[in-house]
C-alpha cells in the first residue's frame, strides 16, 4: 500500500532540519542573552541617582549624564517633530495619490535606498550642507541628520499601513461625495493609526542609538548646553567617547548610557508590539 | 407600467473597458424614478461594473474606462466637467460587505452629512436618528451612538452604512449585493428596507439572489457576458422572459 520506506525517510528528514533550525535559533538567542546579560550586570551596577542629576565629569571625578540624556532627548525630539509630519505626509502621498504614478514609484525607490544607506553617509552629508556652512557643530545640526534617518522609516511604514485598509473603506467613503482629502483625513488615517504611530516609535527607537550621524554633526558638549547652536552632549557619542578612554569612571558611565539607550529601545518595541496586536482585535 | 415611469438615469450605448478587456457591451436601458431595478446574471457578467459606472466610482482606479453616455435627469454624468463628487452626493451606493467607518455609529452617519452641510448640532442629531430610524436600525443602537461602528453585527452595520447614504439625501441608490453576505434574517430586513425606501428614493440593485430580484424590484435587467440580454417589467421577465438563456438562469439551469 503506502511506501512506509519512504515515509520513514521522510520523518527523518524532518527531524534533522528541525534540530538544525533550533540550533540555529539558540545560537543567535545566545549571542543576545549573553550581551543583554553583560549590559544589564554593567550598566545597573553604573546607575547611580547621580547619573541623572550630574553633568558628564573630567576623567577621574564622579558626575552622570545629565547633560547627555537631556542632549539626547532634545535632538531626537526636534528630529521627530520635523521628520513625522515629513514623513506622513509622503507616506500619504504613495499610497493614497500616487500609488500608481511613475512619480511614486521613483520616489518609493528612492526611499528604500535613504531607508537602508549607512548612517555614517546621512552624517557627512549633514555636515557638509550645515556643519561647514555654519562654521560650527550644532544641536540644530545633530537633529538635521537625525531627521534624515526618521523620514524614510516613517515614510515606509505610514504607506505600507495606508496600503492594508482596504479599498473598500475608500470607496464607502467616496461613495457618500467625499474628496480624496476628506476620506484621507477621517477615514484612512483613522484606520491606519496604530501603525502609523508604531511606525513613529520605531523611528525613535532607531535613531536613539544612532551615533555616527551625530559625531559629524552635534559632535558633544562636556557641559550643561540648551543652546540649538552649540555642539550638544548626547548619549551615543558620550558612550563612545567614554567607553575608548583609558578611565574607570567613565567606563561606569558609558554602560550606564547603553542601559539606557537600550531600556528605551526595548521600552518603544513594547509598546509598538502591544499598538499592533492591539489593532488587529 | 413603463410607459407611466419617469426615467431618472438613462444608459445609452455604454461599453467599458478593464484596460483592454472589454466589461460592458453595448448596453442600453433606463433606470426609472423610484422604483427598484433589480440587475441578474452570472458572476462576471458586467452587472456590479454598470453599477460602478452610474456614480464613477470605477475612477478611483487606473486602467478602467467607459464610453457611451448615462443620463441622470437628461444630464451626462460621464461628460468631464461633471464633478464626481457631487455626482457621488447625488448617487449614493451600499457595497456588498459592509463598510463602517472605524469611528462611533453617530460619526459614521455625521460624516456624511457634514461633507456638504453646515447645521447646528441639535439639527445634525435629529438627521441622524431620522437615518436610522429609515434604516430601521435606530432602535437598536439609539443607546450606544457613541460607540464604535465596528462594535455592531453583519447585519447591524450593513444598515447602519444604507443610514449614513440615506442622510446624505441622494437622489439615487446603489445597492451593490447588500445582502450577500449577510443571514437570512439581516437579508429579509434589508429586503423589507428596500421596499420603504424606494417611495422616495430611485433604488437600483445587483443581486445573486433570483427571489430577492423578483421580491424587491419593478423592473430587472438580465446581463450575460457584458451584455444587457433582457430588460422588462420584472413580473414579465420572471414568468414570461421573452429570452431563451434568461429563462434558463432564471429557473437555475446555467449561471
Amino acid at each position: 500500500m503506502k511506501n512506509m520506506r519512504l515515509y520513514r525517510r521522510r520523518r527523518r528528514g524532518n527531524a534533522v532540519f528541525l534540530t538544525l533550525s533550533v540550533l540555529a535559533a539558540g545560537f543567535g538567542l545566545l549571542w543576545l542573552g549573553l550581551i543583554l546579560t553583560s549590559l544589564f550586570y554593567r550598566g545597573f551596577s553604573g546607575l547611580t541617582p547621580a547619573t541623572f542629576t550630574e553633568m558628564t565629569p573630567p576623567p577621574g571625578v564622579e558626575g552622570g549624564l545629565l547633560n547627555a540624556i537631556v542632549g539626547s532627548l532634545i535632538m531626537n525630539g526636534l528630529a521627530v517633530l520635523a521628520g513625522t509630519p515629513l514623513g506622513l505626509l509622503a507616506g500619504t502621498y504613495l499610497a493614497e495619490y500616487g500609488r500608481y504614478t511613475r512619480l511614486a514609484f521613483v520616489v518609493r525607490f528612492v526611499n528604500d535606498i535613504l531607508l537602508s544607506a549607512p548612517s555614517i553617509v546621512t552624517g557627512l552629508f549633514i555636515y557638509e550642507i550645515i556643519v561647514v556652512k555654519m562654521q560650527s557643530f550644532s544641536a540644530i545640526a545633530g537633529a538635521a541628520s537625525l531627521m534624515v534617518i526618521v523620514v524614510p522609516v516613517v515614510v515606509r511604514t505610514t504607506e505600507n499601513m495606508l496600503l492594508l485598509v482596504p479599498n473598500g473603506l475608500r470607496e464607502a467613503a467616496a461613495a457618500l461625495g467625499a474628496p480624496r482629502s476628506a476620506i484621507i483625513r477621517a477615514v484612512t488615517w483613522r484606520a491606519a493609526r496604530a501603525g502609523i504611530v508604531t511606525g513613529v516609535l520605531l523611528a525613535i527607537a532607531r535613531i536613539s542609538g544612532e551615533t555616527a550621524p551625530l559625531l559629524f554633526t552635534a559632535l558633544n558638549n562636556q557641559f550643561w548646553s540648551t543652546n540649538l547652536y552649540q555642539p550638544m552632549a548626547n548619549l551615543p557619542v558620550v558612550i563612545f567617547q567614554f567607553a575608548m578612554s583609558p578611565y574607570e569612571g567613565w567606563h561606569h558611565l558609558a554602560w550606564a548610557g547603553a542601559l539606557l539607550i537600550t531600556v528605551t529601545v526595548l521600552g518603544l518595541s513594547i509598546i509598538a508590539r502591544i499598538l499592533e496586536s492591539s489593532k488587529r482585535n | 407600467m413603463e410607459g407611466r415611469d419617469k426615467v431618472k438615469i438613462d444608459v445609452k450605448n455604454l461599453s467599458f473597458f478593464y484596460g483592454g478587456t472589454q466589461a460592458l457591451k453595448d448596453i442600453t436601458l433606463p433606470i426609472y424614478d423610484r422604483k427598484v431595478t433589480a440587475f441578474i446574471g452570472p458572476s462576471g457578467c458586467g452587472k456590479s461594473t454598470l453599477l460602478r459606472v452610474l456614480n464613477r466610482i470605477y475612477e478611483l482606479y487606473p486602467n478602467q474606462r467607459a464610453e457611451g453616455e448615462v443620463r441622470l435627469d437628461g444630464e451626462d454624468i460621464l461628460h468631464s466637467k461633471q464633478d464626481t463628487n457631487l455626482l457621488r452626493a447625488r448617487v449614493g451606493m451600499v457595497f456588498q460587505k459592509p463598510t463602517p467607518f472605524p469611528m462611533t455609529i453617530y460619526d459614521n452617519i455625521a460624516f456624511g452629512i457634514k461633507l456638504y452641510e453646515r447645521i447646528p448640532r441639535s439639527e445634525l442629531d435629529g438627521r441622524i436618528e431620522h437615518a436610522l430610524q429609515r434604516a430601521a436600525l435606530w432602535g437598536e443602537v439609539k443607546d450606544k451612538l457613541r460607540e464604535s461602528g465596528l462594535s455592531l453585527s453583519g447585519g447591524q452595520q450593513q444598515r447602519l452604512c444604507i443610514a449614513r447614504t440615506v442622510a446624505t439625501k441622494p437622489e439615487v441608490i446603489l445597492l451593490d449585493e447588500p445582502a450577500s453576505a449577510l443571514d437570512p434574517i439581516s437579508t429579509a430586513k434589508i429586503e423589507e428596507l428596500i421596499d420603504e425606501l424606494v417611495k422616495d428614493y430611485t433604488i437600483a440593485i445587483v443581486t445573486h439572489n433570483m427571489q430577492q430580484a423578483s421580491r424587491t424590484s419593478d423592473y430587472t435587467a438580465f446581463m450575460y457576458l457584458g451584455e444587457l440580454i433582457e430588460f422588462g417589467n420584472t413580473e414579465k421577465v420572471f414568468t414570461a422572459p421573452t429570452n431563451k438563456r434568461t429563462e434558463q438562469y432564471i429557473t437555475g439551469r446555467f449561471g
